[in-house]
């Protein structure tokens, strides 16, 4: 209904991938918190980072379906996997998309698509999460540039990134309305990263804080107009939220196979996991909600794709999925029992890489004003 | 280089139940994929064309209209053209008789594309029937030279050079080119299609050629044309376990060995 023969070409092909070549090692870039450099090179050599991106930026200018199929077959076996290939999709390259000259899209687009340069996006401040409008972060005119002086968090890819896109304030008298966005060369002096952070789960990918101290930051970097950056924010992490929503959907469906092939193995009291009753009921009421979801996260991408307003559709996506994904993996974790518990077992990374997705990316809390705002009105 | 692959398309073994009450393979839902010895095939074909960009790569299979799948996965992968041998007259073709319509197609494809094949890849042997006849059998149609079980193989100055898989190691073998041959397991694995690559498999055309494009002589194609009968298909039982003579010295094992066989009246 939702899909057409190239989107299930472009899932087969993302699923063959992620089951030759991520499943056998997913457990291991868990352990090593370190993803092989060699994945990222075939993701990219196969176009999944520019899936979504126009190809006069050398993207494959494909829809949020096409990047659908791909982000839900790759989180069914790691969520950790689909993070650099979501940003390259969504925060790096959207806010340069929406307001970015010709020149800077040029410039950075094609070689994040080729994953060449990471470009991370520096939102979230210590004391600004889910109110970004609250950043401390100031750039100051100088000149022919900007003085930025700040501290953003929680930045996933900041050790990896060659550019940041960092909002900063501008006006800070004009509170939201007075963000503006830079493009941030890493190597630039001034800036310089916090510790690797120590994250529950989501190994592989590394997190941390970008300190920013006098950084001389040239004008040609702002992205878009002064004292419009929060448009852009808002904007960009309204198209992200169906990424997030296809990595609850993705890591559900893996936490369920899991436990489905599990039932239908283990014996206990004389009889498989799958003949008992109690937890035929459970599997059924998890199959029933994760299909809900499916269908809300296929339903947002498809009116993206009609050029419709899906801010509550995506919203109610990004919750809904990702809410129903913590329970799923919750359940099918007790399928498992003590084995679940037991780092060996896969359905134990899936719990914990499954936590942020409520948190990240607009939490659900965050997510319900949205969808109440549209029902009720402001 | 101009290069043939013939490919067969397959259901995908590794997703087949065996359903063990009654015997049967469960074929429901078990999805179609290319003959893995013919994606070491073609992926060799393309690892020539990567060395020699003028290299073309064409692919052919014969088989129903779904066998179409099968060959835009190849031009996802890197062959440059593929046709299709479909008419309702080839069915139940053996290996005798396919091999027949590979070699008339062969023909007639050097005739379209207006250029002779140097080299002719198949798969050792399909999974499904596992008989490994049809590529020996369409060097035999065409006589050209055979090489079979290659493992790796380097063209150069109208020669080839393959390593062979035999059960004494690795036999090295050369031959004149234009030849026919087959791939065994390569050290390599197939490349991935990309988005890209599997956008334009979709849309590219893929010509069908019937058994009066190919002129060829009814009574050897198609299952008039196959001497081969399958008399019966059956699940062989499975051996009972034997026994293991495993005592503490080589003279103790032989010693019960004699006498497990003098009691049996062997000897």
């Amino acid at each position: 209904m939702f899909f057409n023969e190239d989107h299930n070409d472009i899932r087969a092909l993302a699923r063959e991938f992620a089951e030759k070549e991520l499943a056998p090692i997913a457990q291991e870039i868990d352990q090593k918190d370190e993803i092989p450099q060699r994945v990222y090179d075939m993701m990219a050599e196969m176009g999944f980072f520019g899936l979504k991106i126009p190809e006069e930026y050398g993207g494959m200018g494909l829809d949020t379906r096409s990047y659908v199929c791909v982000m839900e077959e790759i989180c069914k076996v790691s969520i950790a996997c689909s993070l650099v290939m979501s940003s390259c999709n969504s925060l790096s390259t959207a806010p340069i998309l929406l307001a970015g000259t010709e020149e800077q899209k040029k410039k950075y687009i094609p070689k994040i698509c080729s994953g060449e340069e990471f470009m991370a996006f520096g939102l979230t401040e210590p004391g600004a999460g889910s109110d970004a409008g609250a950043m401390t972060t100031r750039a100051v005119e100088d000149g022919d540039s900007y003085i930025i002086n700040g501290r953003k968090c929680f930045i996933t890819g900041a050790p990896f990134a060659k550019n940041t896109i960092i909002f900063a304030k501008t006006s800070p008298e004009k509170g939201a309305k007075g963000i503006t966005s830079f493009i941030v060369d890493m190597s630039l002096p001034g800036v310089s990263l916090g510790k690797n952070e120590e994250k529950m789960g989501l190994h592989g990918v590394a997190t941390s804080d970008i300190v920013l101290e006098d950084v001389r930051v040239p004008k040609e970097c702002i992205l878009g107009e002064v004292d419009k950056g929060f448009i852009t924010a808002m904007k960009t992490l309204n198209t992200g939220r169906i990424g997030v929503s296809c990595q609850g959907i993705g890591v559900a469906q893996g936490a369920m196979d899991l436990a489905v092939a599990y039932m239908q193995e283990r014996k206990q009291f004389g009889q498989r996991l799958a003949d008992f009753q109690g937890l035929r009921f459970m599997i059924a009421d998890m199959e029933a909600k994760l299909n809900a979801a499916r269908l809300l996260v296929y339903n947002a991408a498809y009116l993206m794709d009609m050029k419709q307003d899906v801010t509550k559709e995506a919203s109610m996506a990004k919750y809904y999925a990702t809410e129903t994904a913590l329970e799923i993996v919750s359940k099918a974790l007790q399928v498992f029992g003590g084995y679940g518990y037991i780092k060996e077992y896969p359905i134990e990374r899936l719990y914990r890489d499954a936590r942020v997705l409520t948190i990240f990316e607009g939490t659900s809390q965050v997510q319900q004003m949205v969808i109440a705002s549209q029902v009720l009105g402001k | 280089m101009n290069i043939l692959v013939c490919i067969k398309q397959v259901p995908d073994i590794e997703k087949i139940k065996v359903d063990s009450a009654k015997k049967v393979m469960i074929m429901d839902g078990v999805p179609n994929i290319v003959n893995q010895y013919d994606t070491y095939a073609l992926e060799t074909a393309v690892r020539i064309k990567d060395a020699d960009p003028s290299t073309k790569v064409v692919v052919v299979t014969m088989g129903p209209a779904q066998t179409k799948d099968a060959l835009k996965h190849c031009l996802s992968v890197g062959a440059d053209k593929a046709y299709m041998v479909c008419d309702d007259t080839l069915t139940d073709s053996d290996t005798l008789a396919t091999s027949y319509v590979l070699s008339a197609a062969a023909k007639a494809i050097e005739e379209r594309e207006g250029q002779p094949f140097d080299l002719i890849f198949c798969g050792k042997q399909a999974a499904d029937g596992d008989t490994g006849h049809v590529g020996p059998q369409l060097a035999e149609y065409l006589n050209y030279p055979q090489i079979t079980a290659a493992m790796e193989v380097t063209v150069e100055g109208g020669k080839i050079k393959a390593n062979c898989q035999s059960d004494d190691g690795i036999n090295v073998i050369s031959a004149q080119l234009p030849v026919v041959v087959t791939m065994s397991q390569t050290p390599y694995e197939p490349r991935y299609a990309s988005v890209k690559t599997k956008m334009a498999a979709n849309r590219a055309e893929i010509p069908v050629l019937t058994a009066a494009d190919l002129g060829l002589d009814a009574a050897k194609a198609g299952q008039g044309g196959s001497p081969t009968k399958v008399v019966k298909t059956y699940v062989p039982e499975r051996k009972k376990g034997g026994v293991k003579i495993e005592e503490e010295t080589a003279e103790e094992s032989v010693a019960k060995l004699v006498a497990l066989l003098s009691d049996a009246g062997v000897i």
